[in-house]
């Protein structure tokens, strides 16, 4: 069973803020999940490479030349909050 | 033409009646979007598939077109012009993009119109639909049941015949299961077919776009106006040659394998595959061996393991994935108050994520972000990608002996509504049988085979049984073929479904 340090650091990781309803609901899910997920520790796999992609792609980068892009009028139509030229957002030193 | 004849027409039926002036386009989406509006939206018995519909009739299309105008319902994850693309979430409530993904814009340029965008599970993670943040889908063969997921309201739009065809996307099985539990045809190409420019992200090496239609030529024709290298996603690849349209009678010469670890007699699943469901199946395979096709046992060792390896895989993507969801650029914004004791911008972060996902995504962004974290990277993610190069080197070796592996594509018919959401391994399992290949890269399709389940459904003849069909990478068009021939002699009506 996952602890509850363990939860709430995951979440700190995560960007997640949890209440303690759901600090402890997610503890009794995960640990569940993870049971189950513990199989995958039964397998000899020691001569295998692991797979980061299942196609073998190369090459795939286009030429470095300036391109049209997106208008910054239109990145930042869906803001939440903009000035001028950017996104507003609350300071990092409040 | 009468409306009822108009829309009975399948997507290829349609678009040569539209080429040969027999019924205009305008009316074609006129007929859709009026049943999309009385059937597909939210609010008492109504299915609650769509979460946009078009306003406008769009102007008569050129018959020319190769797509002829012919409308398409479009699963709410792709990135739609001015039109909003939720996946399905709070957090981009209301969200309205500034480009429309390749797919899509493929299907636009070659004469298809939007019809409407389809509610699916929240960021494509779900096999119920009922992670949606605008409410469930319901299956249209049976109102108290699941269409599956996470492209329930895609499946369920074509099922009920609110729409010609859809566009759906699939991860660990989430075209192929709702086909399945709705009696339509799901796709899921080979990966790196179809571009993923302009899908809302659930787990990059997993996404796949895909169509669902009411019969396999559909899925071809859709899937050849989609497929191909996009410069714009850097995953994506020319297929060696154009997709064709489906044409085989038989199975004489074609190799079938059936997989004990995948439904033969599955050891985890052989308590969990309802009888109807088997019995299907193995009639279905009895009809491919009349059919001409020669049935071998197939091993897949490592197919059992696939699950698991699948949900530290996917969770670890879609954390990395979801970290754009921040209140800074789009989509929802939260603030702590005063003395709530965050700093800085995590005065933002956090609440904007707590308030904007639900309960699965949580969990999927914890579960993955454990995996990820420093101390068990190596046990969880390290492991779980050498469980899939052995799973992809299984198929890998029993396509050497066979052309396509048979399996249910579901353990189960569609459940009811809040059967699974209190338990998450259970709800998991429904992906048993379609995420091997989905870890594996290559490409399957569920067609329907039958129905089970005395008593419901329509009329109580039973509810709708998938046949799932997989081939190596890049033999969608011998897969197309197989499934056709199939389809043609199990002869399955989904007619009963429709709203």
């Amino acid at each position: 069973m996952i602890d509850r340090d363990e939860v709430l650091h995951v979440a700190r990781l995560a960007r997640l803020s949890l209440s303690e309803q759901e600090i402890d609901s997610m503890r009794h899910e995960l640990s569940g999940v993870l049971d189950h997920i513990e199989k995958i520790g039964e397998l000899d796999l020691a001569d295998v490479a692991p797979s980061t992609h299942v196609a073998d792609i190369a090459g795939a980068l286009r030429e470095d030349e300036p391109r049209r892009c997106l208008p910054p009028d239109a990145a930042l139509a869906s803001a939440p909050a903009r000035s001028d030229d950017g996104f507003l957002v609350p300071s990092p030193q409040a | 033409m009468s409306v009822r004849d108009l829309i009975a027409l399948s997507a290829t039926e349609a678009i040569a009646a539209l080429k040969a002036g027999e019924v205009s386009s305008g009316e074609v989406f006129t007929a859709y979007r009026e049943r999309a509006e009385e059937h597909g939206g939210a609010g008492h018995g109504r299915l609650n598939c769509f979460s946009w519909i078009a306003g406008a009739v769009p102007d008569d299309t050129p018959p020319d077109a190769a797509l002829a105008g012919l409308p398409i319902a479009v699963k709410d994850l792709f990135c739609t012009e001015g039109v909003p693309s939720q996946s399905g979430s709070k957090i981009l409530e209301g969200y309205r993009p500034p480009y429309t993904a390749t797919a899509v814009a493929r299907l636009q340029a070659a004469g298809a119109h939007l019809l409407g965008k389809t509610n699916q599970d929240e960021f494509a993670m779900g096999s119920s639909n009922e992670h949606c943040a605008f409410g469930p889908v319901l299956n249209p063969w049976e109102r108290s049941r699941v269409p599956g997921g996470s492209s329930g309201g895609s499946a369920a739009a074509v099922a009920a015949c609110l729409a010609p065809w859809a566009l759906g996307t699939d991860t660990g099985g989430s075209i192929r299961q709702p086909a399945a539990l709705c009696g339509i045809v799901g796709m899921k190409p080979t990966y790196g077919a179809v571009s993923r420019y302009g899908m809302i992200a659930f787990a990059s090496s997993l996404d796949q776009a895909g169509p669902l239609t009411r019969n396999v030529a559909d899925a071809a024709l859709l899937l050849s106006h989609m497929a191909g290298r996009d410069e714009m996603d850097a995953t994506s690849l020319s297929l060696p040659g154009p997709i064709e349209m489906p044409s085989a009678t038989d199975l004489k010469g074609v190799r079938l394998g059936v997989a004990a670890e995948l439904g033969a007699q599955s050891g985890e699943m052989s308590g969990g595959i309802e009888p109807g469901v088997r019995r299907a199946f193995e009639q279905a395979r009895a009809l491919a061996e009349e059919l001409g096709a020669e049935i071998s046992e197939v091993q897949l060792p490592h197919a059992p393991h696939a699950l698991a390896a699948y949900y530290v895989l996917a969770p670890a993507e879609c954390s990395s994935n979801l970290a754009r969801f921040d209140g800074v650029r789009y989509g929802l914004r939260s603030e702590a108050e005063d003395g709530d004791g965050e700093r800085g911008l995590l005065r933002m972060y956090t609440p904007t994520r707590h308030d904007g996902f639900g309960a699965e995504v949580k969990r999927r962004i914890m579960l993955g972000t454990y995996a990820l974290s420093a101390g068990y990277y190596d046990a969880y993610y390290g492991r779980a990608q050498r469980v899939r190069t052995m799973i992809a080197e299984d198929f890998k070796r029993a396509f050497e002996r066979v052309d396509c592996i048979l399996t249910p594509t579901s353990a189960t018919t569609a459940f009811e509504l809040g059967a699974l959401t209190g338990d998450p391994w259970a709800m998991y399992l429904n992906d048993y049988f379609t995420v091997p290949m989905s870890l594996a890269g290559i490409p399957a399709i569920s067609i329907p085979c039958g129905l089970a389940g005395e008593g419901l459904g329509p009329g109580g003849a039973g509810l709708p049984v998938g046949l799932q069909l997989a081939g190596p990478a890049f033999s969608e068009n011998r897969l197309l073929d197989v499934a056709h021939a199939l389809e043609q002699a199990i002869g399955f009506d989904g007619s009963r479904a429709y709203a």
